[in-house]
This record gives structure tokens, C-alpha cells and sequence, in this order.
């Protein structure tokens, strides 16, 4: 398998200039004849998909919810991050860059990161072009706030619904072109396999959701803009549709899928409170910037919440322990995700945990509360509040919040080069689905940015670079050997797991899955565990083949059809996490390896043996799949080891 | 746990956009006070399939009231008994033990059923089409902070554009009016000023959508204000009359 990054000549700043000036483009009348599938309608795929539609190219965008507005993109709370340096901070496109690359444990690709720092400009003014209505200071000119992982404030937001409205921005822009006649969109529409047609992606073979009806579909270039795998865990914070399978189907086409291992827990969501439950829902990190956390400082007093004795209330100032103030007083409570993740599990494992189950610590807005008054926080986190309420039954005004890590959103994903392309030729993955931006560990606002980026003002450029190639090549009909065969294999599938007829709903599996996942390649991994955690998963996909149960047929609307196929994705998804997390023997990011890890319990990364993406070529089916290098080479940024004290 | 509850569940089955549907009843036990609705949904598939029955279904996704995706009619209410949630945040606290609760889809014109308690909610999506966006291409625009907008329009605009598109509006109104969501849309974007530019031609395009679309008309109830999970108001409304009427004075 050949990796060629494609990174273009020339000094880090100017290499997107670089790029941008020598591309091949191609002309308005040949556009119209040029076909692009876009599959997922988030923040990458809604906008990458309206943006080919106003250049002229004609697209099919494919959802497997009702409509476009409802991908998961739209849960994103916070913000998203840009480097407008509006507050006059000292904030810059170099920094935001180093900031990401820092963040991300200096296991990114420079290029790709500098580029999307300096697109970041320019989505803040698209988006507020289409009219997202970002939070505004009394002179009519945008806010900011800080988030984790940086000393300035650099990210906009829209109340605690930033993901929501820079979506639906994005949907409007799509339906504009819907109606205009150049998007195609199909939505309850699910992908079930990718045509390759002599090497290069031609193409798709779509399920209906509705009426189980397969159809095959051409295209010129075929955009993967799924989303991620956390989903693998059962339990996370994504939705509940979300899930990792074309970016397996792409794999299991030759798509080279890079560091699985890289997931991201966020430090604070809901903890977990029964085995009914369904998804761990977050509390936006924009709360650490009030919010102090906090565990008692006495094991007795950990011991007395606990059992119900006392309140969290009850304990007194100079008996709590804001721990992250303590280790790390240079960013506090603002550290990244993946360091506030471990510093919470440390203390719940020391015994200092909270909550009926010892896994929580506490959120607590009282100082903040004390200091700008309660409608300031109701401004900024009301709506987080009320959410927290309904769920917990608890006031957070009055008593502090349980939190806990979970897992959230997934760097690794699809290999792509500079241009976003995968090893398949003509097929290009965006957004979460691909791996390329956050390294080990995204920051905050910054999931975001990237969705945009790669959709607005990233494949409209490079997509055009491989199309010019391809003016001469004729729509196909579908009726080719290569689309029929690929409609043969995915039907056969369907009827395999249907064929089953065990005794397991496919949730009782994912279940059992998602627990191998958090116990063995969850926040703290080790080679004894993660060998274990292989050889668990193989028995569940036995379990699977052997066990599973799915009422009904391939006709019409089967839900449990459509879960059934997506976790033997899951499950091939989990084993590669799993041999990823073995093979990288250094702890960094959101990757924590207990055998690499320093005196005072950081991440200890190995830069001379794992300076690299590690990229997995598919084998066959039961057969362990190889891992490739790309290695990473840092011309810019001075390596080190993260250091946020 | 010692404080579950049984409840029984009058439930609305349908196979198809085509069949004439039934109400069926369940029972189901031990469910936690915990748990949210759709937990509860959850456990009650479980049950069906280990029964070799075929489990309800029901759309829902990011399961923490952002989406719009779930959409159930409880015990006669749009998103169920408790106020400014969708059905994902109701929790089974709600509810007390040896209960019956009822659950339909979202019933109305604009809506058919497309399997139990599943409905077609694409004429939203076609509303949108007819002109619920600004007319701006992807690069070309100007700095984000290039024209400023007064705090309270931009405030007011958040409001406005915080609908989530699930329905409720509609499955309230005894004339399955979709006014609610047209007019917070037309609002959203109305109140700035890079949307003023085409609102009036805006509000014609997306209420004759929804005229087309066989949504009813709006008397004024307040049903969907009480209804709406985002507390969308209907002052909404009135703005887009106004903007209604603007655009048919200019015609």
C-alpha cells in the first residue's frame, strides 16, 4: 500500500497558497456532467455537498435520518474556534496551529493542520453570511470564549446550540441547492457498499431505509463524510444512529483506515447510572470555564456521599480538592479533554470518587455564581442547566454537577492525504470520518471547524484536482458487472444475518461489545488487556454469526436489521482499536498506555519509535489486517512533551 | 431498585403507510424512574423480540433534545407531559406506577405515517427548499464583523432560530398548521440584516410551500407555543404576517 501524503512544496504558510495556484480546474460546462456522491449530510458532508452544487457539479447527498438536519453535528454545544484574534489576545493562525498540534499530541500532519487553521477565518464568515446568529457583545460585534487547550479566546458560539445553528447553516445553503436542481438528496437512505470500477471509487449501492429497496448509484468522485466510530462503545456520546460502517465498507475496499485507537473521552458528561442506559449524553466543555471541579479531599468524605450521608454541599471549602487547579495552575479547569479525562479517573480510582457509584466528580458553578450572579450563568449555560435538571432531577444552581468522562469523538478514521483523498483513488472522506487534523487528541471547538473547513473551502478545491482528470469519462448506468456484484454481496448480507435466527437482540451484543471496549481499550489500556480485548471480540462476532436474532424480513422498514449490519462493522471497527492501541507503545492523547507514563502519571509519548500515523490495510475478512507507516516530520513545531502546569 | 414501576402501554401499531392501523397493549415491568421514555421504549423491545414479536418502531437519534427526530404523542401531548422538552428528555419519573400510557405518532395531514409511530416529516425539508436560507454561496462574503448587529435582534434571531424541526407545532394544532415553524424560520432570518434582503420574498416562498403541502391553516390557538419543546414563540407568527402581507402589497 503506497501512502503519499501529497503535501505540497513550499514554506508551511504558503503551501495551501501554493496548492490553490497550481491545481487543475475544471470548466462550468464540464461540471454539469460530472457527478459527485456525498454521503452524510453533517457539518462536512451538508456543506462540501451545497458547495459542489453551486459550482455547477451535479450531487447525490445521501442521509440515513428523515433529514439533513438532524446529523449529529447539530449536538456539538460549545463552539467552534477561529483565529479572528477579535479579542486583540495575541491570537493568530500560527497559533491556533501550534495550539492544534499541541493539543493533538504532535501526532498530526503540520500541513493539513496549518491549512485548516487558516481556512478557520473564513467559516466564521460564511457562516455568518447565511445568517447564524453567533452570540454578539452590545456593540453589535461577536463574542468570544476561551476553551480548553488554549490562552486565548478565540472561540464563537451560538448559546449552547453552536453545533445546531452552524448545521442548519449549512442544511439551508444544501436545500438552496436542492431546490435549485443540482443536489440529489436521499434521505432514510443508508450506504451499504462503495463500486470500485478499474481501481478508482465510481459509486455506491445504496439501501432504502423504508422500503429495504437496494439501488445503485454513479458518480465520478464518492465523499465519505460519516462521521465517527465512537459508537463502538455502546455507550457514548454520540447519536444513536451514528455509526462507523461506510467508513468500514471504504476500508474494506482498500482504504487505508489510520489510527483507530486515537478516541477521545470527554471529561464531562453525565456519569452512568443504569444498565437500561441507551447514550451518555455530554455537558458542553464551555462549563469549565465556570465551573470548578472538585472531589473531597478526605477518602471519609468521598465514603459519606457516597452511601448518602452528606451532600455535596455539606463539604467544606478547605476539605475539597479542585485537583486540576492544583496539578496543573496554569490552565486548571481549561486543561485539554484527555488530561481532564485521566485526572478524574485518577481520583475516582484513588477512592475519592462521588456519586452512588464512586465514578463522578463534581461540577460546581457556586464561586462563579458568587462572582457574576446567577442570570449571568443562566445567559451562558441555561439551557446546559435545564438539560441537566430534566435528566438528573437535580439543581445545579444550588448543588454542584456529576460528571464523568465518556467517550465522544474519534480522531483516527479514514486515511487521507493532503487533498483528502483516501488510497482508493476518486474517494475522499471529510470531517470526523477522516483522521487527519486532531493527531491523538482533538481540542475543544475545534471538531467544528474541521467539519467546515474540509466541506466549504477544502474539497472544492482539491475534488476539482481529480476531477479535471476525469472529463472524458461517461456516467455508467449502474448495469455494470462491478455495481451488480457489489449489490449481490451487500444483499447477501443482509439475508446472512437474517439468516441467523439465534436466540440475542442485537442490542444484548452491542452491549456486551461496548463493555469489552471501556474495560480494555478504554481511558487506561495495557498490552495484557488490549490482547485480551482482541480475543473477547472475535467471540462476539462468533456470538453474532451464531446468536443473533432479527425479526422480520429485508422488506420494508427493519430497525433491527439496520443495527444488526451497522455492529459487524462495529466489531471490526473495535478489533482494529484494539490491535492499534497494542501495537502503539506510548501514551499520548487520548491513547494512555499504563506502561508509558511518567512519575507524576502523564502521558509519556515515544517519539523515536512512534512518530507516525499508523495506517491499517484491510485483508479479508477474519484475517488480521497490516499495519503501514506514514511517519510525521515536524519542520515547524519544536516536539515536546505537552506540558499545560 | 426498590422504587420501579409497572405501567401499561396502549401503543400504536401500523405496518405500513398503507394499512389502516391498530392500537395494541403491552405491559411492562420493573422499569426504572430513571430511565428516559425512550429507555423505557428501550426495554420493551427487548422484551418484544426475546417474545418473537416485532419491536415498535419509533425515530430517535442524539437522544438529548437537539435533533428533532423523536417525535411520540403522549398521553395525548406532543413530547409528553412535562413542559420545553422533546420525548428523548422525559423521564420515567413522570410517570407513576400501575400507569396506562398511551403513544401515537404525530398525526396530521402534513405528516403521514410511514410505519408505527414513525411519520414523513420531508415536507419541512421542502419548506426550507422553497426559501428558508439566505442566497449565499460558499466564499465571496464579507468579515464576519463587517456589519454589526445589534445584541437584541441577534439575541432575538438565536431564539427564533432554535427550532429543531421535530413536528410538535404541527401534531398540536387541531388545523396541523405548520405556522409555527414557517414563521420562526422567516423570524430567524428577517431579524438580520443578512437576511432582510430577501425576507419578503422569503415568507411568500415558504408559506405557498406550505399551502401546497397540505398544512392547515393558523387560528391563533397557542397550541403550538405551549407545545414547543424550545419554547418558540408565537409572537413568530405575527412577524410573519407582517412580512406576509409586505410581500403581497409589493406584488
Amino acid at each position: 500500500m503506497k501512502l503519499d501524503s501529497r503535501i505540497p512544496q513550499g514554506p508551511l504558510a504558503q503551501k495551501w497558497e501554493n496548492y490553490k495556484n497550481n491545481q487543475k480546474l475544471v470548466n462550468p460546462s464540464n461540471k454539469r456532467n460530472l457527478d459527485i456522491i456525498v454521503v452524510g449530510t453533517g457539518l462536512a458532508g451538508a456543506s462540501a455537498a451545497a458547495s459542489f452544487g453551486e459550482m455547477g457539479f451535479k450531487v447525490k447527498n445521501f442521509t440515513i435520518q428523515d433529514s439533513p438536519r438532524r446529523a449529529h453535528s447539530i449536538a456539538a454545544q460549545g463552539g467552534i474556534n477561529a483565529a479572528k484574534n477579535y479579542p486583540n489576545d495575541g491570537d493568530s493562525v500560527h497559533r491556533l496551529f501550534y495550539d492544534t498540534v499541541k493539543g493533538g499530541d504532535y501526532r498530526a500532519r503540520e500541513a493539513n493542520v496549518y491549512r485548516l487553521a487558516q481556512v478557520s477565518n473564513d467559516i466564521i464568515d460564511q457562516c455568518v453570511a447565511q445568517g447564524v446568529p453567533f452570540a454578539r457583545e452590545y456593540g453589535g460585534l461577536l463574542d468570544n470564549r476561551s476553551f480548553g487547550g488554549a490562552q486565548v479566546s478565540r472561540t464563537f458560539y451560538a448559546k449552547g446550540q453552536t453545533g445546531q445553528q452552524l448545521l442548519i447553516g449549512a442544511y439551508q445553503s444544501l436545500m438552496r441547492q436542492v431546490n435549485a436542481g443540482t443536489v440529489d438528496l436521499y434521505t432514510r437512505t443508508e450506504i451499504v457498499d462503495i463500486v470500485i470500477v478499474d481501481g478508482k471509487a465510481r459509486g455506491v449501492i445504496a439501501r432504502n431505509l423504508v422500503t429495504g429497496e437496494f439501488t445503485r448509484h454513479f458518480a465520478h468522485a464518492v465523499v465519505l463524510a460519516t462521521g465517527g466510530y465512537g459508537n463502538t462503545f455502546f455507550l457514548s456520546t454520540n447519536a444513536m444512529g451514528s455509526n462507523g460502517s461506510a467508513a468500514i465498507k471504504a476500508f474494506e475496499k482498500g482504504a487505508a483506515f489510520a489510527n483507530p485507537c486515537f478516541a477521545q473521552i470527554h471529561p464531562t458528561c453525565i456519569p452512568v447510572h443504569g444498565e437500561f442506559q441507551s447514550k451518555l449524553t455530554l455537558m458542553s466543555e464551555s462549563l469549565r470555564n465556570d465551573g470548578r471541579i472538585w472531589v473531597p479531599k478526605k477518602k471519609e468524605d468521598a465514603e459519606a456521599i457516597r452511601a448518602n450521608k452528606l451532600k455535596p454541599t455539606d463539604i467544606k471549602e478547605e476539605d475539597r480538592d479542585y485537583y486540576l487547579e492544583r496539578r496543573y495552575p496554569a490552565f486548571g479547569n481549561l486543561v485539554p479533554r484527555d488530561v481532564a479525562s485521566r485526572a478524574a479517573k485518577e481520583r475516582c480510582d484513588a477512592g475519592f470518587g462521588v456519586g452512588s457509584t464512586g465514578l463522578a466528580v463534581y461540577l460546581d458553578f457556586k464561586s462563579s455564581i458568587e462572582r457574576l450572579g446567577e442570570e449571568t450563568i443562566r445567559a451562558r449555560y441555561g439551557n446546559l442547566f435545564q438539560m441537566y435538571d430534566k435528566i438528573v432531577d437535580d439543581n445545579p444552581y444550588e448543588t454542584p454537577m456529576m460528571i464523568y468522562p465518556a467517550i465522544h469523538y474519534t480522531m483516527g478514521g479514514i486515511w487521507v492525504d493532503y487533498e483528502l483523498q483516501t488510497t482508493v483513488p476518486g474517494l475522499f472522506a471529510a470531517g470526523e470520518a477522516n483522521f487527519s487534523d486532531h493527531g491523538a487528541n482533538r481540542l475543544g471547538a475545534s471538531a467544528l471547524m474541521q467539519g467546515l473547513a474540509d466541506g466549504y473551502f477544502v474539497l472544492p478545491y482539491t475534488i476539482q484536482n481529480y476531477l479535471a482528470d476525469d472529463i472524458r469519462t461517461p456516467r455508467m448506468t449502474g448495469d455494470e458487472k462491478e455495481f451488480v456484484e457489489a449489490e449481490t454481496t451487500a444483499k447477501a448480507k443482509f439475508e446472512k444475518i437474517l439468516a441467523v435466527k439465534g436466540k440475542r437482540s442485537v442490542d444484548s451484543l452491542h452491549k456486551e461489545l461496548g463493555l469489552v471496549m471501556w474495560d480494555f481499550v478504554g481511558m487506561a489500556r495495557n498490552k495484557e488487556g488490549l490482547q485480551h480485548a482482541i480475543d473477547r471480540i472475535a467471540e462476539i462476532k462468533k456470538e453474532f454469526w451464531t446468536n443473533v436474532k432479527i425479526p422480520g424480513s429485508t422488506d420494508g422498514m427493519n430497525v433491527e436489521l439496520e443495527k444488526a449490519s451497522r455492529l459487524t462493522d462495529f466489531i471490526t471497527i473495535g478489533d482494529l482499536m484494539a490491535r492499534d492501541a497494542l501495537q502503539r507503545e506510548e501514551s499520548c492523547g487520548g491513547h494512555f498506555r499504563e506502561e508509558y507514563q511518567t512519575e507524576e502519571g502523564e502521558a509519556l509519548r515515544q517519539d523515536d519509535k512512534f512518530a507516525y500515523s499508523a495506517c491499517w490495510e484491510y485483508q479479508g475478512q477474519d484475517v488480521a489486517p497490516v499495519m503501514h507507516k506514514e511517519e510525521l516530520t515536524f519542520e515547524v513545531v519544536k516536539i515536546a512533551q505537552r506540558n499545560y502546569k | 431498585m426498590d422504587n420501579n414501576i409497572s405501567l401499561d402501554l396502549k401503543i400504536w401499531r401500523q405496518n405500513d403507510a398503507r394499512d389502516k392501523g391498530r392500537f395494541e397493549t403491552y405491559h411492562l415491568d420493573a422499569v426504572s424512574p430513571d430511565s428516559s421514555f425512550l429507555e423505557m421504549m428501550d426495554i420493551l423491545n427487548e422484551q418484544l423480540i426475546n417474545e418473537d414479536k416485532e419491536p415498535i418502531a419509533f425515530d430517535h437519534d442524539c437522544r438529548e433534545g437537539i435533533c428533532g427526530m423523536c417525535s411520540l404523542y403522549i398521553n395525548g401531548r406532543p413530547h409528553g407531559p412535562d413542559d420545553d422538552i422533546t420525548t428523548c428528555q422525559l423521564h420515567m419519573r413522570r410517570f407513576k406506577n400501575g400507569e396506562t400510557i398511551t403513544i401515537e405518532p404525530w398525526r396530521s395531514a402534513g405528516f403521514p405515517v410511514i410505519k408505527d409511530l414513525i411519520v414523513n416529516r420531508s415536507g419541512f425539508d421542502q419548506i426550507i427548499a422553497a426559501g428558508g436560507y439566505t442566497s449565499v454561496s460558499t466564499g465571496g462574503v464579507p468579515d464576519a464583523n463587517a456589519i454589526p448587529i445589534p445584541k437584541p435582534d441577534a439575541d432575538e434571531a438565536m431564539d427564533a432560530a432554535s427550532c429543531i424541526g421535530c413536528g410538535a407545532c404541527v401534531a398540536a394544532c387541531k388545523n396541523g398548521s405548520a405556522m409555527l415553524f414557517v414563521s420562526a424560520k422567516v423570524s430567524h432570518l428577517a431579524l438580520l440584516p443578512q437576511g432582510k434582503v430577501e425576507a419578503a420574498r422569503r415568507a411568500k416562498a415558504m408559506v405557498s410551500k406550505m399551502d401546497e403541502l397540505g398544512f392547515g391553516n393558523c387560528t391563533n390557538t397557542g397550541a403550538c407555543e405551549v407545545e414547543c419543546p424550545k419554547g418558540i414563540s408565537i409572537a413568530n407568527i405575527a412577524r410573519l404576517n407582517r412580512e406576509y402581507l409586505c410581500a403581497k402589497m409589493q406584488d
